[in-house]
């Protein structure tokens, strides 16, 4: 999933301050199940707007809408019918979903209540972490499944470099070694003879190198 | 010879080689590499130039070689993968050559988190083992990565460094295996201070013939002070430091152990110059380059030939 983090409130007031009337977007996908960004999220900012700007003395009105997606045009077009009552809509959706509602609505403000942070996993109840960073060429059949691109903090497709020690990453002695990791596996799984193998120079043209990325599946098109 | 290196010289001919470094100051003024330099005139074969060490930025790593290189050493351009894609790393191999380096040690570089701009972005295009393959490439096919032609082919002798202290240790001597298959001449070893893990290192690069394809400079760093031991020990990524080494600098009185770091350095190199495979030692006596002659005229380093 693409996990997120929510802005703090100070970052937010200082987007929203100008404005009155705001309609604040929740999304049923990732930003649910990573609690950032779902109907539930939706209600606790709401709630916090809503204080301060009693205590402030502000006027401030919010809507509190949450769609099943914000990367689909279909669930984006559900608000039409009430978008224009707003001054400008603040989105808990990940990156994709803020520039899509931004795209469907030209003259709106849309503006971003959560970083988003990296595509993840559920490690336990409150705890996500990174293990994919999109880069278009997947090559875990080589490194026992286990991204050297998103697990080593450089990036090194033939590692481990010198600072890993005792199973950690030099950058943080609390995130484990990716080449670890991954000489780890590929003995439980009697590969090792694997690690011989030089990998060689990426093709990083599938990364966001290559500039932006679009997939397109004739077959699918109507 | 493949290249006008001094130390592929002293190796072809069997011999001991001896290497030292001088870090870039942070700042623009030449006079403080000539200074580095001089002290360490006639104590070494070659001279490391570091790349943006520990991620601080200081003078570039070629614009210092060329200032040693000047006074007649045979500098050694460090390189990192941090800062540079492919582009700019096969740029500055066709530069650095032009200005008549002979020597480039291909590393990773350690992450920008430890430096002074721990926002910057960092590149890792390629890593140190697709490096090696680059300049091996450039040299001795004449091609680039992308596949043209290089016109007038960089002709440098190509080392990369190895930490046998790093974890983990079942694949270390296998990663410089892999360094040898990507055509890695020379290898410099991180600062050893635990010799039972150095030798047994050592032992699986023999058994897998390592140390006839590449020669291996072990690397020695001394002590100014147990306060700096302690410091390398819990601070420094990568070093492995014997508490029993840590107890004897801290049994010395602190105007003594300056001499007694040194001493260690030396009693180090002494027993290194025994392993078998073992063709050189590069002195890495940081901010304190003054110590180097010292140190290899008392390890029966010197003359250099």
């Amino acid at each position: 999933m693409i996990v997120g983090n929510r802005k703090s409130l100070e970052e937010i007031l200082e987007m929203i301050s100008p404005h009155k009337k705001v309609l604040l977007l929740g999304c049923n996908e990732c930003v649910t199940v990573c609690a950032a960004g779902g109907e539930r999220e939706v209600g606790v900012l709401a709630s916090e707007l809503k204080l301060w700007s009693a205590k402030e003395g502000k006027e401030l009105e919010i809507r509190e809408q949450t769609l099943e997606r914000q990367c689909d045009h279909e669930y984006i077009e559900q608000i039409r019918p009430f978008v224009g009552d707003y001054e400008v809509i603040l989105s808990m959706a990940c990156g994709a979903g803020v520039q899509y509602v931004a795209e469907k609505y030209r003259t709106k403000p849309v503006l971003p209540a959560i970083n988003t942070s990296f595509l993840g996993v559920t490690l336990e109840q409150g705890v996500w972490s990174e293990r994919c960073q999109g880069c278009g060429t997947c090559i875990l059949d080589k490194t026992g499944g286990i991204c050297p691109i998103a697990r080593c903090a450089k990036s090194l497709l033939n590692g481990p470099c010198g600072g890993s020690s005792k199973g950690k990453c030099e950058v943080d002695k609390d995130t484990d070694c990716g080449w670890q990791m991954i000489v780890d596996r590929l003995k439980e799984l009697g590969q090792l003879d694997r690690y011989e193998e030089i990998i060689p120079i990426k093709d990083w043209t599938t990364s966001r190198d290559g500039g932006p990325r679009k997939r397109i599946r004739e077959d699918l098109k109507l | 010879m493949k290249t006008r290196s001094n130390i592929e010289r002293i190796l072809e001919s069997g011999g001991f080689v001896v290497t030292s470094e001088c870090g870039p100051p942070r700042g623009a003024d030449p006079e403080v590499i000539r200074k580095k330099g001089a002290l360490l005139k006639g104590a070494v074969d070659a001279v490391n130039v570091t790349d943006n060490q520990t991620s601080v930025v200081r003078m570039s790593s070629l614009a210092s070689c060329v200032i040693l290189k000047e006074m007649g050493f045979d500098p050694i351009l460090q390189m990192v993968c941090r800062d540079r894609n492919r582009i700019a790393i096969q740029s500055d191999i066709l530069g650095g050559a032009a200005l008549g380096i002979n020597n480039m040690l291909c590393l990773s570089g350690d992450h920008q988190k430890f430096g002074d701009h721990p926002k910057a972005k960092n590149v890792f295009d390629m890593d140190s083992i697709q490096m090696i393959s680059t300049v091996k490439t450039m040299r001795d096919d004449g091609k680039f990565v992308g596949g043209e032609e290089v016109k007038g082919k960089p002709m440098l002798f190509i080392g990369a460094a190895e930490n046998p202290f790093a974890d983990p240790f079942e694949v270390r001597a296998a990663r410089l295996g892999k360094k040898a298959k990507a055509g890695v001449e020379f290898i410099q070893t991180q600062c050893i201070y635990n010799m039972e893990r150095f030798e047994r290192w050592m032992g699986m690069v023999r058994d897998r013939g390592l140390h006839e394809r590449v020669a291996i400079l072990a690397g020695v760093t001394p002590f100014k002070s147990v306060g700096m031991a302690k410091y390398m020990k819990n601070q420094v990524p990568g070093m492995d430091i014997p508490d029993e080494m840590i107890e004897r600098m801290k049994g010395i009185p602190k105007e003594k152990q300056a001499e007694e770091g040194i001493k260690i350095c030396v009693e180090t190199i002494q027993k290194l110059k025994e392993i078998p495979g073992v063709r050189g030692i590069h002195i890495m006596a940081i901010e304190w380059e003054e110590k180097v002659p010292e140190i290899a005229k008392a390890a029966g380093l010197l003359p250099r030939p």
